[in-house]
């Protein structure tokens, strides 16, 4: 069986996103991009299923500016056999990147598509069931602990208030939630090895996907700040505080 | 104003909160039709009748839809949105995982956790943990939103008279099938609706010194408990206590953070509680940036002084 992996260039998780002056976007110029941390998750899993002998390849996916090449690299580098760069200077948005990893899909195959559950930059934590739902596939989203039994997937999903567990016929969409596993550093050699794997580039137009944006941006702004309040100098300050509140 | 097909999020038995945040929400953008999606679901639909604003009713009772798997829900909605001009949700994990689907199915850009309906087509929505927040405009023919609960107030869960019919869809995809949940049991407040939240983070130490300090405290306050991610990865306490980014969203009357330093990833959780109470032994603590009372202690020494003088 073969793993299809999403993965998306994104503002690394420890900066400090700040929102351009015009009102635009948030700066991307000169800040450090990483994998999106889900993502990693995701790449991780699937080369842990890879290592169990369950799945025969990795190909990691990802759509973006050239330099999502990057992305795709430490893909490799952890440990993904191949990598595809759906090569696009504009944001695709989730819907435009599903009906992508769909036609990819489409081509390669995969028995498991794995995404993570959401991208630390727009946040909108759709991807994964829009490419369920584009393939006519069961999803098994905001994943805890992913098994293989035969032609199910049993996937133990975070949901509020617990776990639950569902049985999915393969193939299907498995998107990580951040207790899925703890993703590997690629080694040196590893990262070596990784230039030379192969790494094919595409459009949405060569897939045959139209991927214009269906939403517009009016305005990004910061949010409203909150002022810092008051410290107290005692136990006894802070009592009376909460008594001011009307919770003690 | 458009007509609004609203998921109503239950357990079988009762409505989830969220779900009269989402009504409110759904209520700005016009006529709300509350689907109630269940096997056995007869009271649930009755309550949902009785929700201030709700004007009708749509009960698909069948047991493809009792866990509400997406590869069966999904359809059923989209079948049902060819009279409705939008599709609205709370962001709850059921909410997250139907929406999407239901958004691809009929060709719509999903609007993700709103914050604010702002126009017909218009809303504010959090980004980048919510370190920025947009204002996006949808050009497609129907919309597809879920909505962040903490955002809009709570419709009157009574004071509504609204019609119930019965509505049927394909049933089971046969794609899914439901096996089991955990679900963690507690006399506490659930955490997302808790007027008052104690939370602890990674200085804790382990999951006895976790539950030996925050308990006490919580018991006090009547609070729920929560934690940073810092302390649910160190397997203080349960996935589910989670507050942050990735975690749950609450916004209580009292937040009271103990032992947290306020990475961002905890702060998108929690900063619109309205009272937010810190107490951390690091002075320089961001979570100080945005506490409106703040006490530098040693929380080994302070919490269980402040229980005792509660």
């Amino acid at each position: 069986m073969k793993a299809l992996v999403c993965v998306k260039r994104v503002i690394d998780y420890n900066v400090k996103p700040r929102v351009k002056a015009d009102g635009t976007g948030v700066e991307l110029a000169n800040v450090k991009m990483s994998m999106n941390p889900f993502d990693e998750i995701a790449v991780e899993e699937a080369i842990r299923l890879k290592e169990k002998g369950v799945v025969s390849e990795v190909v990691a996916v990802s759509v973006g500016p050239a330099k999502a090449a990057d992305t795709l690299r430490t893909a490799l580098a952890m440990g993904a056999d191949r990598a595809i760069l759906v090569q696009s200077d504009e944001d695709v948005e989730p819907l435009g990147v599903a009906k992508i990893v769909a036609a990819i899909a489409g081509e390669e195959q995969p028995g498991l598509i794995i995404t993570g559950k959401q991208a630390i930059d727009d946040d909108s934590n759709q991807v994964g069931q829009m490419i369920a739902a584009l393939l006519g596939r069961p999803q098994g989203t905001f994943a805890n602990e992913v098994s293989v039994e035969g032609d199910q997937l049993i996937v133990k999903r975070e949901i509020d208030g617990g776990l639950e567990t569902v049985k999915l016929a393969l193939p299907a969409v498995v998107t990580t939630d951040l207790r899925l596993n703890e993703p590997r550093y690629a080694s040196l050699p590893n990262i070596m090895k990784a230039k030379s794997k192969p790494l094919a580039t595409k459009t949405a137009a060569d897939l045959g996907v139209d991927v214009s944006p269906r939403l517009k941006t009016l305005k990004v702004a910061e949010p409203p700040v909150r002022a810092a309040g008051v410290k107290v100098a005692d136990v006894d300050a802070l009592v009376a505080k909460l008594k001011e509140l009307g919770v003690a | 104003m458009g007509k609004v097909l609203l998921w109503v999020e239950h357990d079988g038995a009762a409505i989830k909160d969220a779900t009269l945040s989402a009504v409110t929400a759904a209520a700005q953008l016009g006529d709300v039709v509350a689907l109630v999606a269940g096997e056995g679901v007869d009271g649930v639909a009755a309550a949902a009748a009785q929700i201030a604003g709700v004007s009708a009713v749509l009960k698909a009772d069948d047991a493809a839809y009792a866990h509400a798997l997406a590869e069966n829900v999904a359809p059923l909605v989209a079948g049902l949105m060819a009279d409705y001009d939008a599709f609205v949700a709370p962001a709850t994990t059921t909410g997250k995982n139907v929406a999407p689907r239901v958004a691809a199915l009929l060709d719509v850009a999903q609007v993700s956790d709103i914050l604010s309906v702002e126009g017909p087509k218009t809303f504010t929505r959090p980004i980048y943990a919510g370190n920025a927040i947009a204002r996006v405009e949808s050009g497609d023919a129907k919309l597809v939103v879920t909505v962040r609960a903490t955002a809009f107030a709570k419709a009157d869960a009574t004071g509504g008279s609204a019609s119930v019919d019965a509505v049927s869809g394909a049933g089971d995809a046969g794609l899914s099938s439901f096996v089991g949940s955990e679900i963690a049991k507690s006399e506490r407040p659930e955490l997302t609706s808790a007027k008052v939240i104690v939370s602890g983070g990674r200085a804790l130490k382990d999951a006895e010194t976790f539950a030996a300090t925050i308990t006490p405290l919580a018991d006090k306050l009547g609070a729920a408990i929560g934690a940073s991610r810092a302390a649910v990865d160190a397997g203080y306490v349960p996935n589910d206590y989670q507050v942050g980014q990735t975690g749950k969203i609450v916004a209580p009357q009292v937040y009271v953070a103990v032992g947290i330093s306020g990475a961002i990833q905890h702060l998108a959780g929690m900063k619109d509680s309205k009272t937010i109470i810190a107490i951390n032994k690091d002075e320089d603590a961001p979570i100080f940036q945005v506490a409106d009372v703040g006490l530098v202690a040693d929380l080994f020494t302070a919490v269980p002084e402040l229980v005792g003088k509660l």
